[in-house]
């Protein structure tokens, strides 16, 4: 009997033994973080535009900040870079968090009473449905004065939920480029298109010339469909202005109506015309499995001559390949119907709060200054980082095609445009509207596509 | 973290150590009841909880904020995409446990007692030891496609053989419904292998006598094998049976990894996940999970009511 009682006293004692060993192994590796940082201006920097942080939020030094966003390696550097001054002067200190299963995880911590102190929302509607969980909080007045100074009234619109300010603009981008070779261009006497009918015009003389003249990747993991929405958005922009494309976004006219039908048919014109794509890759189903980052890669080897893609596709061309408008490959602004009207599509990152407290409130304001604008794009020395900040200064931008962004971002004839599928509901922006833009390029057609984005539109 | 842990543990060590100093009749049950306890607590909170609720939210709306019947099965069972979903997922689970098996089977016998037993086995046994993820990953370079064109080659092996054989390539993951076969593959080449050892193991425990018997009554080859082999082996062969079934219905790494459910790929475990969490339509997502949950519990329990005749036997 004695062996029977003394056994769980003797496992008892080795669990507490384990215990010991766990917590040995599992110290503290909160901090320190801030240290990595430094080449952004940091150390001994100038502190004075920073006092207005401890001046406006007193009692934030020695707090901490929890950042959660999908911004991961490589890119994550140049913003970690970006708060060494603040951090320095504020004393506060901000713990990064990138997760490349962000967008589904945040509604998941946000819901489950486990939200960050802030997130940087890539898209208007996920950041309604962090909103409507009712664990996200309301943006400070501070943070709303720097976006009324600094950014247009769209974008502030698009960091807004039933008329109440919640987010302030991070990062932006430009979608509405068209890759090419400018040598290319030269050598074969081609012109940069100023409308629509130019373009296609262009394309037809380079089929003349016995060319491929599109090459297109829409293979994106789970997201793969998404370099069509794009497409699709920039056509509705154009053939149809801003007006009924924020109809066509917010559901007042239907998926299926002759307005994004016809929208479609355009991308079409292009997408599934054989003789068009897909330089470089085979027929047109071949968009459908290659990866949108090879996209455009063709255009290196002369297979292709021109890419519709975003201005952040700049990071995928191979090293050594230079970026500039006398360089190997470029981009040209994705003309509209007419010279004149210049609609432009483009996203960005919202930096949304899920806490008041003075530190998270200050650390938001910061992002939303022109200081920060500046200190990021300083931070970024490889370029691929733009900003719809009006205080940006477009020489602090490295790259030719950041500064292009920047420019046309802060162009006051710009028609800008926030990217439709990222606004529309989870259940159509990032699921029917992608599978069913695949299928699109499979062979279903576009009448059977529409309707389908249609029938998935949540009934509420 | 760390702290949760200590305090866990130190948790446990204090109630074992209680359970310790409780002696006599009443000191076992106390013990069995200090064992069990916390697994049904935890079975309790961690299973049954999630399953109630589950079920209750594949009855609600996307948000949780109302009731809406049945609508969200009515979804799974109209829709025609999630049609597909279902249509794939019965081929999924009518396909790979009898061919895995099968083939593990048949490797089986062929191998038992041959003089390279060990290496055969150790070859076929190797994908079982990688992730679905990675053996997904080979696989898509396997089937990897490149046009016909110019003087591109070829990476993926399968392309490349029917580019020497003088077919041109294929893409084999679009084209439905044959791509399902080709991920079907897949779960194949990583499950035989577990076929195999079992099956193996249960072919080298029928008793010598039995086959000695049936040989000298002139049963050999194929008659042995149908005859003696196969229902000396049943039970096995229903365990590896509903468990590859199960693993089966859950299939969800390589639908993802390989082509995101895209070119109506896609199977009800990769549906849910992406209408729960990417769609933000918690009511489908449940109902979806509830669905699976549904079709699985068949399985298990005719698994266990084998194992139960098998024992009492």
């Amino acid at each position: 009997m004695g062996s029977r009682t003394n056994r769980p006293a003797a496992l008892a004692a080795g669990v507490l033994g384990l215990s010991l060993v766990l917590t040995a192994c599992g110290s503290d590796n909160g901090g320190d973080d801030t240290a990595s940082g430094g080449s952004g201006g940091g150390s001994g920097a100038d502190c004075s535009a920073y006092e207005q942080y401890t001046q406006d939020f007193p009692g934030i030094d020695g707090k901490t900040v929890s950042v959660y966003t999908s911004i991961v390696t490589p890119e994550d550097q140049p913003h970690l870079d970006s708060y060494a001054a603040f951090e320095e002067c504020t004393g506060v200190d901000v713990q990064y968090e990138g997760d490349k299963a962000f967008e589904a995880q945040v509604l998941v911590r946000a819901k489950a009473g486990n939200a960050p102190d802030i997130a940087y929302v890539p898209q208007p509607g996920l950041l309604q449905q962090l909103v409507a969980t009712g664990a996200a909080v309301p943006a400070p007045e501070q943070t709303a004065a720097n976006v009324d100074e600094f950014f247009g009234e769209d974008w502030k619109g698009y960091g807004s939920v039933d008329g109440q300010f919640y987010a302030a603009p991070l990062g932006a981008n430009v979608k509405s480029f068209v890759w090419y070779s400018p040598s290319e261009f030269e050598d074969s006497g081609y012109e940069v298109p100023t409308t629509l009918d130019e373009l296609k015009s262009l394309t037809d003389q380079m089929v003349a010339d016995g060319k491929v003249p599109w090459c297109a990747g829409i293979a994106s993991g789970e997201a793969t469909g998404w370099p069509v929405t794009d497409w699709m958005e920039d056509m509705m922009l154009r053939l149809n202005g801003p007006e009924v494309y924020d109809q066509w976004v917010n559901h007042e006219i239907p998926f299926n109506g002759p307005e994004s039908t016809a929208a479609l048919d355009a991308v079409g014109e292009y997408l599934k015309n054989p003789e068009y794509v897909n330089g470089g890759y085979g027929d047109v189903t071949t968009i459908a499995t290659t990866t949108f980052q090879d996209g455009g890669l063709p255009i290196i080897d002369g297979a292709c001559s021109l890419h519709r893609q975003a201005g952040f596709y700049a990071a995928n061309w191979p090293e050594g390949t230079e970026v500039a408008e006398d360089g190997d490959v470029f981009a040209f602004y994705l003309p509209g119907q007419t010279a004149e009207d210049r609609p432009v599509l483009g996203g960005g990152e919202f930096v949304l709060a899920f806490d008041d407290r003075p530190e998270v409130q200050a650390f938001q304001t910061f992002l939303s200054s022109d200081t920060w604008a500046n200190e990021k794009a300083i931070a970024t020395p490889q370029g691929g980082w733009v900003s719809a900040n009006s205080g940006l200064e477009v020489d602090n931008l490295v790259s030719p095609i950041d500064q292009l962004s920047a420019e046309i971002l802060q162009d006051p004839n710009a028609v800008f445009r926030f990217d439709g599928s990222d606004q529309m509901p989870g259940a159509v922006g990032a699921d029917a509207f992608w599978k069913q833009a695949t299928n699109w390029i499979t062979g279903q057609s576009t009448q059977e596509t529409v309707d389908k984005i249609e029938a998935a539109w949540p009934a509420s | 973290m760390a702290l949760a842990v200590v305090v866990f543990l130190a948790l446990i060590a204090l109630v074992l150590f209680l359970i310790g100093r409780i002696s006599g009749r009443r000191g076992d049950r106390a013990v069995a009841l200090g064992f069990v306890g916390p697994t049904l607590l935890l079975v309790a909170v961690g299973l049954v909880y999630p399953a109630l609720r589950t079920i209750l939210q594949s009855f609600q709306q996307a948000d949780g904020s109302g009731f809406v019947g049945l609508d969200n099965y009515q979804f799974i069972f109209t829709n025609s995409d999630q049609l597909t979903v279902l249509r794939n997922t019965a081929l999924w689970v009518v396909v790979t446990p009898f061919v895995a098996t099968g083939i593990g089977l048949v490797y089986a016998v062929l191998i038992d007692r041959a003089r390279v037993e060990a290496f055969a086995k150790a070859l076929i046994f190797l994908p079982m030891a990688i992730s679905f993820v990675g053996a997904s990953i080979i696989w898509k370079f396997v089937y990897e496609f490149r046009p016909e064109q110019g003087n591109i080659q070829q990476i993926g092996l399968l392309n490349q053989v029917l580019v020497w054989l003088g077919f041109s390539p294929q893409q084999f993951l679009v084209n439905a419904p044959w791509n399902t076969l080709f991920l079907i593959a897949v779960m194949i080449w990583v499950q035989a292998g577990f076929a195999m050892t079992v099956l193996s193991a249960a072919i080298k425990a029928i008793p010598d006598d039995i086959i000695e018997a049936a040989r000298l009554d002139g049963v050999s080859g194929v008659g042995l094998f149908r005859h003696i082999t196969v229902p000396s082996i049943r039970p096995a062969l229903v365990v590896v049976l509903t468990t590859i079934g199960i693993a089966t219905l859950k299939v969800f790494d390589i639908v993802r990894t390989m082509t995101g459910g895209q070119f109506d790929t896609n199977v009800v475990a990769n549906e849910f996940y992406t209408q729960a969490f990417r769609a933000d339509q918690g009511g489908i997502g449940a109902a979806l999970a509830v669905v699976l949950f549904a079709l699985v519990v068949p399985i298990v329990a005719y698994n266990i009511r084998q194992l139960r005749a098998s024992e009492a036997r």
